[in-house]
């Protein structure tokens, strides 16, 4: 697919427009504002020793060298924060995490003593001729091993490394049709650990201002509204004397929601020093201690009848936390929204269960572009469905439009418990099929079989869950997930739009624009939208889990349509006219029958403040706090085919066709964008990217050196198509779709190479598919060619 | 030790910037600290994303890769430097036009390495463009859309597209 | 560990080739020459290697070149890889250096890393210690008192280890002009593009008009501590026709030469020796291929 030529940003433009970012100039130009991009008269800089050991007693700390060094400010260590109370700081789940540790460090890359110098250089200086005495102890890293009596215990305050156990559905009804089944097929899935390694690392500027006690910090965050008040909450500090300011962020994809260390170090080393501290990880640093995402292990079983219909569905995971409990789930949900996993099918009756252990690995387990777990979960009921259909001898299509939920059967309540707005899912694979020529492929694949080459076609048809939440479902933290919009119009027309999400590359600048200029008849370039400044902006949960659309692009449509009231008001006023008579049309309000003797949008706008009507308040606003109703559940499904070389194990992606549905479009090349770059994040989980932990507890993985994410060469070429159906309850009609791609498509790669190879033998390989595993299941099955 | 320090005059965009400088400073802190060019980024520390590129005496290196000292009498080029009189140079309309960027954390650096390849070979096909970009990561885009806008600066640039 | 930022060193940028060996000859062991840097600047950084002088010879002129003469294709220490990547004389007469460099790092790295600095770094993952060996390279290399050319199969000693005295430096590559009938073919395979080899091969060859194999060049990479000449596959191969199952016994000869050790949580040592063959036998191929023999 190729893009169009996109409009300029200038003018009325609406829903499903195509028009070029509004936020790109300042970024083209080299103008961006990241946080290591702010300098501050006076600033310093902060560098951490860091752990070698995954798990070790501290003996002693020996900083008398570094502390000599010219140059060098301040040491801190934990005994200090201890102090004051910050040692310890609560996470989004109801846990704790160590900020600095006073008697024991529980990961390797683990923050341990913080350096503050002149500059940079000078800090990792320091750094490096601090002393460290540890006492090793015996670290566990993996999470089975970590539930067992004989473990070494990773927290110093807890006396189990269970961290949950989380269950949901009807076991007894699950186990009763497992028993009635036909066909059972089961099936271990590890989702290996990833991170989500966005292109800036994270990182923090503090400056407290000792006259008014003030302190602001500039922020790698996704969520700014919520940690202000985990901050106030932690430091006592009143939650109107810290401004929090999440500037321009270099991707996010929910590793920037978690709250770091070095964010609460630096804060503290300026309210003590009275200086701006500056905090910027290294990549090697961050890809060792930022949170995490998957680390999932997964065994599921699915029972169905001879004829292929589905009848139930049973889970059970074990998933890792590494050290501490530090999720950004909302707070009523262990597993993230795991429980979607029963997908796109009408089963009858399911049961998951999820137990969670604490390692000496890093803490996380966080959304990374999967809106809760949901990764996991499509990753899980795909893989099986296409198990069951080699099993069964079905056509892997097939199979799947036997078993959809058919379209009349929405609004549909899942054996889990959610109720999906809206789906046709047989649509979505139809189209997918047709698009890329499903039945003449499996016609290729047959003669290619006979002749010993190795060609699989993988499907995926998925359902997402996005737009957390109902307020009665989602908080964090306590607080309940609505997210806000405030719109304010200015005597000239001119807006000025906050939100309390956080854009990391979404494009919230321009389609939060189109929304308001959909709705209002206001030029884009008259629109202004800002986000991430806790001081001016109205509180809201962030961005993250595919939910800005849901929910801020909701608050900001019925921000407009509040605003809509009352100009109606205004114009009735100015037409002389009575209001029920006013009809307004794409920014012009005109009298029924009268469409050429019309006031504008501006006019209105320069009345509410220069000519409001008698008993109506001045001014044009409106701010809105939206409590989405309920989920939306965008879906789709993608084909993708794989050739397998016999001599080296090495899989190309031939082709691969993405059909998604995220209802009405307001941007559809952004929409497109942020589906492409899904599709090539995955394709990296699919095929290159692991972090590894040996028994010791060191990393494997932890650079970009080691960390394989995707260039251009090997990323397929994606081709794109859509069908659209509408959110019933949006008042848009639409959903959320950043992370689709992520959740739909890791099981149509894994699909593809398992088809290619199931006549040989071969059921399931986990990711990533390195050529050297499938080389040696080919070696094993007798496959490989010596050419 | 005291550190020895060393007189560097080093031409970023056109403009001469001048400093006392201690070898082991690499040359994207000196443009981005000392000539207050924040426009090139770091993304990371091992020389494979690209986010430091800029154009030294012609030639696209990663910023991140060479000490300052080594671009001492050089000249420099950096996204700050390729639009002139306020107009996008084709390469920056390009990815503007095709949506060739979301964070717009790696952009500055696809910009050099395409301001490279196009430099080399004015008309790239597909594969050469991937090919000319695989030394920068994106992790937003999936690169069809920089490699769009790619094509469409090349075509730009000679004299196709008006 | 962790850290991105340089430990101080003190910074020397000699005028010349004498002026340099003096330094080298005064520090020693205590100083690193800084070429292209894009190996050494990256282990300085993350100060896994911290030398306490650094010798930039970037400002020496005269040490970048790429010539035919006196029987050598000779390319100067300080040749950048995209130097070679964009010279007709190579990319139209020597397939398996052109093919090595455009699938060395990329083509930022290209454009600053150089050839010396390359061979004399002896990654053992890195693309040209193989091809190398393949070409029967020398390099000429000088200290103060003397200069001397080392062979390559005496140059590459162990992991990042050379045949070089610490107080010499390499002046020139020196590659043997090639038959009229010879081809190469450099095959590398990796994680992603741009990494580091797991495995890779090198093979260059020349015919005669018979179509029998006369010079045979065969070294692989990333398959012991340094990168190994399969000698006894050329030998085996030497005044042979060329076909499918004398390539393949010759590729199988070259994989038992090979050393490998198993990568934690990657490629197994039996896959690494079992890709030196295939590698080998399909360089083989491509090389041939181009001199118009199919195998």
């Amino acid at each position: 697919m190729t893009v169009e030529i996109t409009e300029e940003p200038k003018g009325v433009h609406g829903m499903g427009h195509k028009i070029r970012r509004k936020e790109d100039i300042r970024f083209l130009l080299g103008k961006g504002n990241y946080v290591d991009d702010i300098k501050l008269p006076g600033m310093v800089y902060l560098a951490f020793v860091r752990s070698p050991y995954a798990h070790a007693k501290i003996k002693s700390i020996n900083v008398e060298k570094a502390k000599t060094l010219p140059g060098v400010i301040d040491i801190i260590t934990g005994k200090e924060l201890e102090k004051v109370g910050l040692a310890w700081i609560p996470t989004l789940m109801g846990d704790k995490m160590m900020v600095l540790p006073t008697d024991k460090v529980v990961y390797q890359g683990q923050e341990v003593v913080a350096v503050i110098a002149e500059d940079r250089y000078k800090a990792y200086d320091a750094a490096s001729l601090i002393e460290v005495e540890y006492e090793p102890l015996e670290p566990v890293t993996d999470p089975k091993k970590a539930l067992e009596q004989s473990s070494p215990i990773v927290r110093p305050d807890k006396n189990t490394n269970l961290v949950f156990k989380w269950e949901a559905g009807n076991k007894e009804e699950t186990d009763k049709l497992f028993k009635e089944a036909d066909v059972v097929v089961s099936q271990g899935f590890y989702y290996q650990r990833l991170h989500v390694a966005y292109m800036e690392p994270v990182g923090s500027i503090a400056h407290y201002d000792p006259v008014s006690g003030k302190l602001t910090i500039w922020m790698t965050s996704q969520a700014p509204h919520v940690v202000r008040t985990v901050f106030s909450l932690v430091t006592k500090i009143p939650e109107n004397k810290i401004r929090i300011i999440s500037p321009d962020i270099g991707g996010g994809f929910g590793g920037k929601v978690y709250v770091y260390p070095g964010y609460v170090v630096s804060a503290h080393a300026s309210i003590k020093l009275g200086r701006p501290v500056k905090w910027i990880a290294t990549r090697s640093e961050d890809m060792r201690s930022t949170a995490f995402a998957r680390d999932y292990h997964i065994h599921g079983e699915i029972a169905a009848k001879k004829d292929g219909t589905i009848l139930a569905l049973r889970i059970k995971v074990i998933s890792d936390h590494g050290a501490f409990f530090g999720d950004a789930n909302p707070s009523k949900f262990s597993a993230g929204l795991f429980s979607i996993c029963t997908g796109s099918y009408d089963i009858k009756a399911a049961h998951v269960e999820v137990v969670g252990a604490h390692t000496n690995k890093p803490p996380g387990g966080i959304a990374y572009r999967c809106s809760f777990r949901v990764t996991e979960a499509a990753y899980a009921i795909e893989r099986l469905v296409d198990i069951l259909a080699h099993e069964l001898g079905m056509d892997p299509a097939e199979l799947r439009l036997k078993n959809f939920i058919p379209p009349e059967k929405f609004p549909y309540k899942s054996a889990l418990g959610w109720t999906y707005d809206s789906g046709n899912y047989a649509a979505a694979l139809k189209k997918a099929m047709d698009k890329i020529g499903y039945w003449e492929l499996r016609k290729e694949q047959e003669e290619k079989r006979k002749r010993g080459e190795l060609m699989g076609i993988g499907i995926s048809s998925f359902t997402e869950i996005v737009g957390a939440g109902p307020a009665d479902l989602f908080d964090i933290v306590g607080i309940k997930m609505f997210e806000s919009a405030e719109i304010r119009i200015h005597p000239t027309g001119k807006v000025i739009a906050r939100f309390g999400t956080r854009a990391q590359g979404q494009g919230h600048e321009t389609t939060y624009a189109q929304i308001i200029s959909e709705i209002l008849g206001i030029p884009v370039e008259d629109i202004i939208i800002e986000e991430g400044d806790t001081d001016t902006c109205p509180y809201g949960l962030g961005t993250y889990a595919s939910r800005s659309t849901p929910t801020a692009g909701a608050a900001a449509a019925v921000s407009a349509k509040k605003i809509l009231d009352k100009a109606k008001k205004i114009a009735a006023h100015l037409l002389e006219a009575r209001e029920e008579d006013i009809v307004y049309e794409k920014g012009r309000f005109y009298v029924k029958g009268s469409p050429d003797k019309f006031k504008t949008i501006q006019d209105v706008a320069l009345a509410a403040y220069t000519n409001p009507p008698p008993g109506i308040e001045a001014g044009l606003e409106a701010i809105t706090y939206y409590n989405p109703p309920n989920m939306t559940f965008p879906f789709g499904s993608y084909i993708c085919v794989v050739d397998i070389d016999k001599g080296t194990g090495q899989i190309k992606v031939r082709k691969f066709v993405a059909v998604d549905d995220c209802g009405n479009i307001i941007n559809p090349v952004i929409v497109d964008g942020q589906i492409m770059g899904a599709l090539t994040m995955s394709f990296g989980t699919a095929f290159l990217e692991e972090i590894r932990y040996d028994e010791n507890g060191n990393i494997y993985g932890g650079s970009f050196a080691e960390y394989m994410i995707p260039t251009a060469i090997e990323t397929p070429k994606w081709e794109l198509d859509k069908t659209i159906t509408p959110s019933p309850h949006h008042p848009l009609g639409a959903k959320g779709v950043d992370e689709s791609a992520t959740v739909g498509s890791p099981a149509a790669f894994v699909n593809a190479v398992v088809d290619a190879l199931w006549h040989l033998g071969v059921r399931h390989i986990d990711m990533p598919l390195w050529p050297w595993k499938i080389w040696q299941i080919l070696k094993e099955k007798g496959a490989v060619s010596d050419e | 030790m005291s550190q020895q320090l060393v007189h560097v005059k080093i031409i970023i965009n056109e403009k001469a910037y001048e400093a006392d400088i201690e070898p082991r400073l690499l040359l994207v802190h000196f443009i981005r600290e000392i000539a207050g060019l924040t426009g090139t980024h770091v993304g990371c520390d091992t020389t494979n994303c690209g986010a430091c590129t800029v154009i030294l005496d012609g030639r696209a290196v990663k910023s991140c890769t060479l000490f300052a000292v080594q671009a001492d009498g050089k000249k420099v080029l950096t996204i700050e430097g390729l639009a002139k009189d306020s107009k996008l140079h084709p390469i920056q309309e390009g990815f503007w036009v095709k949506h060739g960027l979301q964070c717009g954390y790696c952009t500055l650096g696809m910009i050099m390495a395409a301001y490279q390849l196009l430099m080399r070979n004015p008309n790239p096909t597909e594969e050469e463009i991937r090919e000319g970009i695989s030394g920068n990561l994106c992790r937003c885009t999936g690169y069809q859309n920089i490699i769009e806008a790619i094509k469409y600066a090349a075509e730009k640039m000679r004299g196709g597209v008006s | 560990m962790f850290i991105m930022y340089p430990a101080q060193f003190n910074y020397f940028a000699p005028k010349s080739v004498d002026e340099t060996l003096e330094l080298l000859d005064k520090f020693r062991d205590d100083a690193k020459i800084l070429a292209g840097g894009q190996s050494l600047i990256i282990l300085m950084k993350l100060r896994l290697f911290s030398p306490k002088n650094i010798i930039d010879i970037n400002k020496i002129p005269g040490l970048s070149y790429i010539k035919e003469e006196e029987g050598y294709l000779k390319i100067g220490a300080l040749t950048r890889y995209s130097d070679l990547e964009y010279s007709d004389l190579i990319k139209s007469r020597y397939p398996l250096l052109y093919e090595s460099i455009k699938h060395l790092a990329d083509p930022i790295v290209r454009n600053v890393g150089t050839v010396g600095g390359n061979v004399c770094h002896n990654d053992p993952g890195n693309n040209l210690p193989s091809v190398m060996l393949a070409y029967n390279a020398e390099f000429l290399v000088k200290s103060i008192s003397k200069q001397r050319v080392i062979k390559a199969i005496d140059f590459f000693i162990g992991p990042y280890q050379t045949a070089l005295q610490s107080n010499e430096m390499v002046v020139e590559i020196r590659i043997p002009v090639q038959e009229p009938k010879n081809s190469g073919a450099y095959m590398k395979l990796e994680r992603r593009a741009g990494d580091f080899a797991i495995v890779a091969s090198a093979v260059n060859v020349s015919i005669d008009d018979n179509g029998y194999l006369k010079k045979v060049g065969i070294a692989l990479g990333a398959v012991g501590s340094t990168a190994i000449k399969a000698d006894k596959a050329e030998e085996f191969l030497i005044g042979k026709k060329a076909d499918k199952e004398v390539i393949k016994k010759a590729s199988e000869i070259a994989s038992e030469q090979t050393n490998p050790s198993s990568t934690p949580f990657g490629p197994s040592a039996e896959y690494k020796k079992a890709m030196a063959k295939v590698l080998t036998f399909r360089a083989f191929k491509n090389a041939l291929r181009k001199v118009g023999v199919e195998i």
